[in-house]
């Protein structure tokens, strides 16, 4: 092994360049041996406790500050970058694979990043190299959502700027400790931070721009972007109890859109951000068993999230085609995807035995703890609408419903592996749940696994399912039809350009209007010139303006010659 | 493509999708069963309700889908919506 005095990111952005100049297998054990043998060294030789600071004129900043917060997404990173790398094995395109090594060492550096100046320049590099993951699919349709999409990020690391530069003059310091909601710079991070979090309204960048991007990208971004705002969240403003508000929002209104959702992929996107509002809410609690929920959310999140977007996309980039009411009877031909997509949506449902029960129970049970009950029952049901719509709907509307006759092959044994590696971590960590809960950054005394938990789970989900079968049979479901569904982005992709036109008009039209005015103006008072009888004499005449200049240089001349003579 | 000579597979038969239901309706029922013999620790009043969760669960699911089917008429718009100009 190396030092440990080396901060986490730079084996990822060695990996990049080396990735650049190789080709061929070479290529590809550099790429999966960088999150292994990064990811043993952190494991193994780097505790809590660390700090490695650049000093850069009159600043010092913080490239590398290790604990057990950090860590933990630290060792989640490196887990994600494994699997996404392996699902990606087969795609042979050097633009995604640099990136995808830069991007992953980027929110590396980012959970890392011991002040906000150092989190700032991760923040950007986040956006700027995962947005080749959008445009990597090269059509006009993915380019304008990769505008869009960095538009947002690129917004929220100019607000984090501002705001680390106020706080910077208001304490003399760029730490990024707990923040905090006090004075406009804080304001200007907790927006940073809740653009990337995918806060109400500001969210669509997120359904926006991950369907967009291609198969193998797709499961790339759905592990970090969010999850380092999550992190960044956790850290700056835990305990800032508006979250707990914002958090129940995100669980609940995107799963109505998720229900009415065609594409799968942005189904699941949709699904993220209710996911995310747990985390939210979890950090808005702020207790150790609230707090700790939430990270080990994002913990399982990441994986079983990837898992279900790993296996919408080995059905992209089988069929070509996302949409559930083109989809159905894929089982028969891809029986393995369908199953590790089952065990994705078992663990995202929070099945007992699968990975979400373990650590989205500590939030429910950290908000009946703090009294919270009316948000409680919000979460209850957000929890049994996700496994209406990413628990059943995503497996049924691809691999079973009606037989689409659509024929085709097993997704390639790269992929398989990749989910493979995801769906046990997801059965691992379910089952055997303390593992992950030693990780976790604050002491508590929880265990999930008790009669009235595994029971309360069990009936909210089976009888969730019992109503989608009875909605079914009844004929009640909506069926899934080739469409969009209008949400915030109404704002800014349909009014904001048919009000700037239709101003752009209004303004022509009063141009035109100004100019008409002045001709009418010039015309009259000519006009009236003209009535006058001195018109007639011939120095008052229209003169071209060339004639006059003519004539004033004749008379300098004159005057020249005279002067020469005299 | 499926051709009309394939082989049967596991959910073609309605026979086999009539079997998984009728052991869903089980589970379910006995889950139901279950709520009445043992006991559960309530922190929320609601929670006293007999099979709470279970009542909580289907009404949620009932609902989540006709509203969101409601809201269809108000948000839903054509796939290509955004990609046409006004």
């Amino acid at each position: 092994m190396w030092m440990t005095e080396l901060p986490a990111f730079v084996p990822f952005y060695l990996a990049a360049v080396l990735v650049l100049l190789t080709r061929g297998w070479v290529r590809n054990l550099i790429l999966l041996a960088t999150p292994v043998v990064a990811g043993l060294h952190l494991w193994l030789d780097v505790d809590p406790g660390l700090s490695i600071t650049l000093p850069l004129s009159n600043l010092e900043l913080i490239l590398y500050r290790t604990d057990r917060l950090s860590l933990l997404f630290g060792y989640l990173f490196h887990i994600a970058a494994f699997i996404a790398v392996i699902f990606a094995l087969h795609v042979r395109d050097t633009t995604q694979q640099v990136v995808g090594m830069l991007y992953a060492g980027s929110a590396i550096g980012a959970v890392f990043a011991g002040d906000l100046l150092t989190l700032f320049f991760f923040w950007e590099l986040l956006a700027i190299t995962s947005v080749f993951f959008i445009w990597a699919r090269h059509s006009d349709r993915s380019l304008r959502a990769g505008i869009r999409y960095l538009l947002f990020q690129v917004t929220s690391g100019m607000l984090l700027l501002a705001g680390t530069l106020i706080i910077y003059n208001q304490t003399n310091s760029l730490a990024f400790e707990h923040i905090g909601l006090n004075g406009i710079g804080s304001w200007l991070i907790f927006l940073a931070f809740g653009i990337k979090c995918a806060f109400p309204f500001l969210h669509n960048w997120l359904t926006d721009a991950y369907p967009e991007a291609t198969p193998t990208g797709t499961v790339f971004l759905s592990a970090f972007t969010t999850k380092v705002a999550v992190y960044a969240l956790a850290r700056g403003f835990a305990g800032t109890e508006i979250l707990v508000y914002i958090g129940a929002v995100m669980t609940c209104f995107p799963i109505f859109y998720a229900v009415i959702e065609n594409d799968l992929r942005r189904v699941l996107a949709y699904s993220m951000i209710n996911q995310v509002g747990f985390m939210v809410c979890g950090i808005g609690i702020g207790t150790a068993l609230a707090m700790n929920g939430a990270v080990a959310h994002a913990f399982t999140d990441v994986i079983f999230k990837g898992l279900l977007f790993m296996s919408m996309g080995a059905v992209l980039y089988r069929t070509g085609n996302m949409n559930g009411s083109d989809l159905g009877g894929l089982y028969k031909s891809m029986p393995k995807t369908a199953l590790l997509c089952i065990v994705g949506a078992a663990s995202i449902s929070a099945f007992p035995l699968f990975s979400g029960f373990v650590s989205k129970s500590m939030v429910m049970a950290a908000m009946l703890a703090e009294g919270y009950n009316t948000i409680w029952l919000m979460l209850l049901f957000a929890s049994a609408g996700v496994f209406h719509h990413a628990g059943i709907k995503i497996p049924y509307f691809a691999f079973f419903a009606h037989d689409s006759g659509i024929r085709t092959q097993e997704a390639p044994w790269n992929m398989l592996l990749a989910m493979t590696i995801a769906a046990v971590l997801c059965i691992l960590i379910g089952s055997q749940p303390q593992y992950l809960y030693s990780l976790l950054p604050w002491e508590m005394d929880y265990w999930p696994y008790d009669m009235t938990h595994v029971l309360a789970q069990m009936q909210l989900l089976f009888f969730s399912a019992l109503a989608f079968v009875w909605l079914n049979k009844q004929g009640l479901y909506p069926p899934e039809l080739h469409s969009v569904n209008l949400d915030a982005e109404w704002l800014y992709r349909k009014l904001l350009p048919i009000s700037s036109h239709a101003l752009l008009r209004q303004l022509n039209q009063i141009g035109d209007k100004v100019r008409l005015g002045k001709s009418m103006l010039l015309q009259h008072s000519r006009q009236q010139f003209g009535r006058f009888p001195l018109t007639d004499y011939h120095l008052a005449a229209s003169w071209p303006t060339g004639s006059m200049v003519l004539w004033i240089a004749i008379l300098l001349g004159g005057f020249l010659l005279l002067d020469s003579l005299g | 493509m499926a051709s009309p000579q394939e082989k049967q597979y596991l959910f073609d038969k309605p026979h086999n999708v009539n079997r998984l239901l009728r052991g869903f309706y089980l589970i379910c029922a006995i889950l139901l069963i279950l709520d009445f013999v043992l006991h559960r620790h309530v922190i929320h009043s609601w929670e006293n309700i007999p099979s709470f969760y279970a009542i909580f669960g289907f009404i949620a699911c009932v609902l989540l889908v006709l509203i969101a089917k409601e809201m269809r008429k108000v948000v839903m718009r054509k796939e290509d919506y955004y990609d046409v100009d006004d």
